[in-house]
C-alpha cells in the first residue's frame, strides 16, 4: 500500500462480519445453551474482507460496486456507526455523513427545531447553528414553512432541508450515500454544484452512487468492491469501465 | 483517530448542547396532541396518591398510627415515581432511538442520560407541590435537611442512570430486559418504606434489617421522610416516630457508594455492548 503524506482515512485489512441472529429472546438462548449448543442460533456472513486503502486529504473517491458489495457497510465503519471486527480504521478530522439524510429528524418538531437538533447531532455547536441558520433555510428553499412541523413537509422539502443542514456542518471528511437522488432536477444540480464546491475547497469526499456517469464527473479516484472484497482501485474512469465490464460478464 | 470510540459518560458532559436539545425534544413530543399537556405529569401522581391514601390511609387506617400520613405517603411516592419513570425510559431509550443509532454516530450514553433528565423535569413540579403541602402544615427544614434533599435526588438520579445504562444496553440484545425492569419497578414501591413505616420491617426482619437498608432507594425515601415529614411533626409525635438508626452517618454514605458502583458497572457494560448496537438493532 502506498504511503500518503497527509492521510484522511487509513483503512488496514478491515474485516466485518455480520451475524444474523434468529432469536432475541433470552429463553431461547438459554435453551440453546442447556441443549449443548446444538445447531446454529445465528448465521454469519462476511460483509467486508481484508479491505485496505488510504485516502489522502482533499481526495475525492467514488465507492463503486453492485448492491450488497459492502459499500454502505464501509461508509458506516468510517462514520463510526459500526466497528470493524478485525483490522484497523483510522480517520483524521471531523466526519459528516450524508448517509441517511434526515435520520435525526423528528416528525412532530418544526423545521426550526429540527435544524437545531440535526445540526447538533451532526456535531455543530449552538453558535455555529445560529450563525448558519439563515443560510441553511435559504439553501433548502423552505422559506416561511420553517416553523411548520416537518410531518407536513413534502418529501422534497424534507430532503432539501436535511441535505442543507448536512452540507452546512463543514466537516473535513464528507461521506455521501446516494444523496444525488434527492429532489427534483434543479435541486439535484444545486446539490451537485455544492458537492463540487466542497471538493474544490479541499474537503475529502467519499461518494457512493449507482449513477456512474455522475460519479465520474465528481470524483477523481474509484474503489470497486465486490462481495466485500476490494478488487480495483485507481482513476475513476478505469474503475467505472471495470465495473461495467464485470456486470456485463455476469449477464 | 479511530471513529466511533466514545469516552462514555464524559462525552455526554461535552455534548451538553445536544443533550439539552434531546431533552427538549422528548418533552415536546411526550404530550403532543394532548389538551392537558404537561398537566398530566401532575394528574397521574395525584391520582396515584389519592388511591393509596384512600386504600391504605383510610381503609387500613395507617393514618391513625402515622401522623401526617398524607405527607409521609406523598414524599415517598414522588421520589419513587421519579425512579420508575427514569429507569423505565432509560431502559427503552436505546431501542426507541434505533433509527438514529443505526445511521449516525453520536455518544450513545446521551439517550439514557436524556431519559433520566426528562424524568427529572417531570419530577420538579411534583416536588414543588410537595413543598407547598408541607409549608401549609408548618414545614421548616434545616440547612442539613435541604442538603439531604439534594443527596436523595442525586442518589435516585445516579442509580437510575446506572441501571438504565445496564438494562438499556442489554435490551438491544434481549428484549426480556424491558420486562425484568418492569418487575423491578413493581417491587421498588414496596421494597422501600413508601406506604408503611420502616419500623414495621425491622420488627419482622430483626437482625437482618440491614439487608433492607442496603437498598439505595430505601435510604433515599427515608431521607425524603426526614426532609419533608419529620419537620411537620410535634414533639410527642417525633418521640413515637424515630428515625432509622445511623441513616445519615452510615447508610447514606453506603448508598452513595453503592449507586456510584452501580453506575460504574452500568457504564462498563454499556461501553462493551454499544460497539455492536448499530448492527443488532
Amino acid at each position: 500500500m502506498e504511503v500518503v503524506d497527509d492521510p484522511a482515512i487509513v483503512c488496514t485489512t478491515v474485516q466485518k462480519e455480520f451475524v444474523l441472529r434468529h432469536t432475541r429472546s433470552l429463553k431461547e438462548a438459554l435453551i440453546w445453551i442447556v441443549k449443548g449448543r446444538k445447531g446454529d442460533l445465528s448465521k454469519k456472513f462476511d460483509a467486508l474482507q481484508d479491505v485496505s486503502f488510504t485516502v489522502a486529504r482533499g481526495e475525492t473517491v467514488a465507492l463503486l460496486g453492485l448492491n450488497g458489495s459492502g459499500k454502505s457497510t464501509l461508509l458506516k465503519l468510517i462514520s463510526g456507526v459500526l466497528q470493524p471486527d478485525k483490522g484497523s480504521l483510522l480517520t483524521k478530522g471531523r466526519i459528516a455523513g450524508l448517509i441517511e439524510v434526515g435520520a435525526g429528524f423528528h416528525h412532530d418538531l418544526s423545521g426550526r427545531d429540527n435544524v437545531y437538533l440535526n445540526g447538533a447531532i451532526l456535531g455543530m455547536s449552538e453558535s455555529t447553528i445560529d450563525e448558519m441558520f439563515d443560510s441553511i433555510v435559504d439553501f433548502a428553499e423552505i422559506g416561511e414553512f420553517i416553523d411548520t412541523e416537518v410531518k407536513f413537509y413534502s418529501s422534497g422539502m424534507y430532503l432539501r432541508l436535511a441535505f442543507s443542514i448536512a452540507v452546512h456542518t463543514d466537516p473535513e471528511i464528507f461521506l455521501v450515500d446516494e444523496i444525488l437522488a434527492v429532489g427534483d432536477e434543479p435541486f439535484q444540480r444545486k446539490c451537485l454544484a455544492k458537492i463540487k464546491e466542497l471538493a474544490a475547497a479541499g474537503k475529502t469526499l467519499l461518494v457512493v452512487s449507482h449513477d456512474l456517469d455522475l460519479v465520474s464527473t465528481v470524483c477523481e479516484r474509484g474503489i470497486l468492491l465486490e462481495h466485500g472484497q476490494l478488487i480495483a482501485d485507481g482513476p475513476v474512469a478505469d474503475v467505472v469501465s471495470e465495473l461495467r465490464r464485470r456486470s456485463r460478464a455476469d449477464e | 483517530m479511530p471513529p466511533g470510540r466514545g469516552r462514555g459518560l464524559r462525552d455526554v458532559l461535552r455534548d451538553r448542547f445536544l443533550l439539552k436539545l434531546l431533552v427538549r425534544k422528548e418533552i415536546r413530543v411526550r404530550y403532543r396532541g394532548s389538551v392537558l399537556g404537561l398537566m398530566w405529569s401532575y394528574l397521574k401522581p395525584l391520582l396515584q396518591f389519592a388511591v393509596y391514601f384512600v386504600a391504605l390511609g383510610i381503609f387500613l387506617n395507617l393514618q391513625g398510627s402515622t401522623p401526617n400520613y398524607a405527607i409521609y405517603l406523598f414524599s415517598g411516592i414522588v421520589l419513587i415515581n421519579f425512579f420508575t419513570e427514569a429507569l423505565g425510559n432509560a431502559t427503552r431509550s436505546i431501542v426507541e432511538n434505533r433509527d438514529l443509532i443505526r445511521k449516525i454516530y453520536l455518544p450513545r450514553e446521551l439517550f439514557p442520560v436524556a431519559a433520566v433528565w426528562v424524568s427529572a423535569v417531570h419530577f420538579f413540579p411534583q416536588l414543588v407541590v410537595l413543598m407547598g403541602a408541607c409549608l401549609i402544615v408548618g414545614w421548616a427544614p434545616s440547612v442539613l435537611q435541604i442538603a439531604a434533599l439534594v443527596v436523595a435526588f442525586l442518589l435516585v438520579a445516579v442509580l437510575a442512570t446506572g441501571l438504565g445504562l445496564l438494562f438499556g444496553a442489554v435490551n438491544v440484545y434481549f428484549r426480556d430486559s424491558e420486562n425484568i425492569v418492569d418487575m423491578i419497578l413493581m417491587i421498588v414501591t414496596w421494597a422501600s418504606p413508601v406506604l408503611y413505616v420502616w419500623s414495621m420491617v425491622e420488627d419482622v426482619l430483626g437482625e437482618w434489617f440491614f439487608l433492607y437498608q442496603l437498598n439505595p432507594m430505601t435510604v433515599a425515601v427515608e431521607l425524603f421522610h426526614w426532609v419533608f415529614w419529620y419537620p411537620t411533626l410535634d414533639a410527642a409525635e417525633l418521640a413515637a416516630a424515630p428515625m432509622p438508626p445511623d441513616l445519615l452517618t452510615l447508610w447514606t454514605p453506603i448508598a452513595l457508594a453503592l449507586t456510584v458502583l452501580i453506575m460504574f458497572l452500568g457504564q462498563i457494560t454499556f461501553r462493551r455492548l454499544s460497539a455492536n448496537f448499530a448492527q443488532e438493532l
